[in-house]
């Protein structure tokens, strides 16, 4: 409904609105809620909800009704106000890049408080992995703007390969990183290859398509990956050497630095090593972008023809963006195989490149400190989701569409370029 | 030869149904640019839809076969074209005009939603219906192996052929089809003709949920089992055809849906049944190499 003039639709038309909205919801609730199949003895049964579709059907009559009530008061705010005066270019930056260390401090200063809530640095852990996994398809995605649904494949070949050197060789945690790292960059160039000649959303399906194949591999070639049941009891990372077990001997972790065994012990060391691993790769990228290369990934993501013109190696350029993030992926995936334990292909399903995706695209993209806020407003969405477990996925879902429509480009939006000109600052405003 | 007619038939079936969930990827993508992910839920949400109407029919005491097939096909066309415009109305025309990517991530997160709330409201185990179409033609025998035409599968092929023949129609007589193919070509042009591109985009939306209704219903009668994931996979397997056969070409999306339930049925007969899926992504990925504008498609001009 459109309303030209500035003055407030009357009660009827809002009733009439929601009431429009309450039907809609009827037709949706009808098959969904209203009615049910249930299993009885072999064969389906009908079942019927009509109080929960009446009470669906309420709430989103009154939803509707008090959001158009929101709205409507927000917006004539908002036309009483002066338009609010915007951060200065470089305000903002300061602002990040407080932000940004405000983050670091808080990281690292997390297993000192919560020292004795293991909970809390496992969490923190997984959204640290997270992160890292955003950073690495922010070179593809938000630098290179090469959209990439089949991240998750690099994560996997990551995993796997940590998890078959070490369980069938015996290669330690430091030793295979590397290897692992290499090994997941050349899939990226195996992939980059065949890839370079599409744009955009044929792009998209053919990286989605390869992440499948990955995954559909990993489940069938059960010599090496252990089929769906996966690999398990892979090694830890020992701290240097020294392995985080019970025992008073110099050669265990607790033992040499004279401290009484705890488990927390390990978890507090991987959640250093994610943060290490992490910051790494923030270093590791942000310098990439100052550099010729990543310039030219920040140019090819604006305009891919005036590259070619001004005389660029396009297809160098992209096969650089997806080995590194490629790369990148795969150290992640050591981490997490490494952590876990345990691994199988239900790990790297396709959700997951989702989740991955949308932590970049939500977080604004190209946007290093977005990324951080996306993964933990996705990662503890769920976890503070649990207490009604079943509902976080839903939760989840719906959070991924919400962000989307209140901010298109992203929680941090604000695109900025890598360089500018010294002459600028003194410019402004 | 025998079990090769056989596998001609079973790719047929299949391909028909991937090319309708096909024609609503390609409808949608050609009209505003996006990857309408949530598409293939919206066909898991009508293969659920028709297995409570069957089983409503069945309760009542409805036992004639055509009857159930069609109200089975109306009820379901019906409120799957509501979940399509839902769809659209709440996580896509909110985005519409900003960045390429937004909408694809609202996409997504449609999608995750469609399938846990269909897991929440319907249960997460598999959902098997008695049988509603059995038997079928014996074709023909050789050395033992009998060729067999079940009639689920012919029902398949001529309700694919005739909807293909209504919506060629639709699309290139009836005024709608002539703004829908305006708003493909120019959507501020045609709004400045006085065509309501709003409203158009969401016809388009209720007519491929329409089409995904139907496979919906065709997959359960012949499958007789649904569960919350199947959107998934079909839905992937759609987009390839929709993309193998051209995307934004209608005929396109049947011909890539054809060659893909094809090749699925002779990869799974002949080779290796469980890797039939990485034939089907290799061979687009082959196939875009060569021609990446599809089968069927017209190759994009680039303008600067």
């Amino acid at each position: 409904m459109v309303v030209l003039a500035h003055q407030a639709p009357s009660v009827a038309q809002r009733c009439k609105d929601a009431g429009a909205v309450a039907a809609i919801a009827l037709l949706l609730g009808i098959p969904m809620l209203g009615l049910t199949t249930v299993d009885q003895g072999g064969s389906l049964l009908v079942a019927t909800r009509w109080p929960t579709l009446a009470i669906f059907v309420a709430l989103c009559f009154a939803g509707r009704l008090l959001a158009r009530y929101a709205i409507d008061a927000l917006q004539a705010r908002a036309r009483r106000r002066p338009a609010a005066t915007l951060l200065r270019p470089g305000a903002r930056h300061q602002l990040s890049l407080w932000l940004g260390w405000g983050c670091f401090g808080v990281a690292l200063a997390l297993p000192f408080v919560f020292s004795d809530n293991r909970y809390i640095v496992d969490t923190a852990t997984t959204v640290l992995i997270y992160v890292m996994l955003g950073w690495g398809l922010n070179v593809v995605v938000g630098l290179a703007g090469l959209l990439d649904l089949g991240y998750v494949a690099f994560y996997a070949v990551g995993a796997y390969a940590y998890a078959v050197l070490s369980t069938q060789f015996g290669w330690g945690f430091w030793q295979a990183l590397p290897v692992a790292g290499g090994l997941a960059a050349s899939f990226g160039l195996l992939l980059g290859w065949p890839t370079l000649r599409l744009r955009g959303d044929y792009l998209a399906i053919v990286t989605l398509g390869f992440g499948e194949i990955v995954r559909i591999i990993l489940v069938n070639w059960t010599a090496l990956s252990g089929g769906p049941n996966g690999i398990a009891s892979i090694p830890r990372p020992s701290f240097f050497g020294l392995p985080f077990k019970p025992g008073d001997d110099s050669a265990t972790f607790a033992g040499f630095f004279g401290l009484d065994f705890s488990p927390l012990h390990r978890l507090i060391f991987l959640y250093y090593l994610i943060l290490a691993l992490a910051m790494l790769t923030n270093l590791f990228v942000s310098r990439l972008r100052r550099l010729p290369i990543g310039r030219a990934w920040e140019a090819m993501r604006e305009d891919e023809i005036a590259c070619k013109a001004m005389g660029m190696n396009v297809t160098n350029v992209k096969l650089s963006a997806f080995a590194i993030g490629a790369m990148l992926g795969g150290l992640a995936g050591v981490f997490f195989a490494a952590r876990q334990g345990f691994i199988s292909p239900e790990s790297f399903t396709f959700n997951e490149s989702a989740i991955i995706l949308a932590i970049v695209v939500l977080g604004g993209m190209g946007s290093q400190l977005g990324v951080v806020l996306a993964s933990l407003v996705l990662v503890l969405l769920p976890e503070l989701g649990r207490d009604f477990a079943e509902y976080r996925m839903l939760l989840f879902g719906t959070a991924m569409i919400l962000i989307m429509i209140w901010r298109p480009g992203g929680i941090l939006s604000q695109r900025q370029p890598t360089l500018r000109h010294r002459a600028e600052a003194g410019a402004a405003p | 030869m025998a079990l090769a007619l056989q596998q001609l038939i079973n790719g047929l079936t299949l391909g028909a149904v991937y090319g309708l969930i096909a024609i609503g990827y390609t409808m949608v993508y050609g009209i505003i640019g996006m990857i309408n992910f949530a598409h293939g839920d919206i066909y898991m949400v009508s293969a659920f839809i028709s297995v409570t109407a069957f089983t409503l029919l069945a309760a009542l005491g409805v036992s004639s076969v055509p009857l159930a097939l069609v109200t089975v096909l109306l009820v379901s066309v019906l409120f799957t074209s509501v979940y399509g415009w839902a769809v659209e109305r709440t996580a896509y025309r909110p985005l519409r005009g900003s960045t390429r990517l937004a909408p694809l991530i609202s996409a997504i997160g449609m999608s995750i939603f469609l399938q846990n709330m269909v897991q929440l409201t319907q249960g997460a185990r598999v959902k098997p219906i008695p049988p509603v179409l059995v038997g079928g033609f014996d074709l023909l025998t050789v050395d033992g192996f009998t060729v067999h035409l079940a009639y689920s599968q012919l029902l398949i092929v001529v309700v694919t052929v005739f909807l293909m023949a209504a919506f060629t129609y639709l699309l290139s007589q009836t005024s709608f089809g002539r703004q829908q193919r305006a708003c493909e070509q120019d959507r501020l042009m045609t709004s400045l003709l006085g065509i309501n591109v709003d409203r158009t985009i969401s016809l388009t939306f209720m007519l491929g949920a329409m089409l995904a209704a139907v496979a919906g219903v065709l997959v359960t009668v012949y499958y007789g089992v649904v569960d919350f994931y199947i959107g998934f996979v079909v839905g992937i397997k759609a987009f390839t055809a929709a993309v193998l056969g051209g995307i934004g070409s209608f005929p396109g999306a049947m011909l890539g849906g054809v060659l893909i339930g094809l090749i699925e049925a002779f990869w799974s007969a002949y080779l290796a049944p469980e890797y039939k899926d990485v034939a089907t992504f290799a061979i687009l990925i082959l196939v875009l190499m060569f021609r990446p504008s599809g089968l069927l498609g017209r190759p994009e001009v680039e303008k600067v």
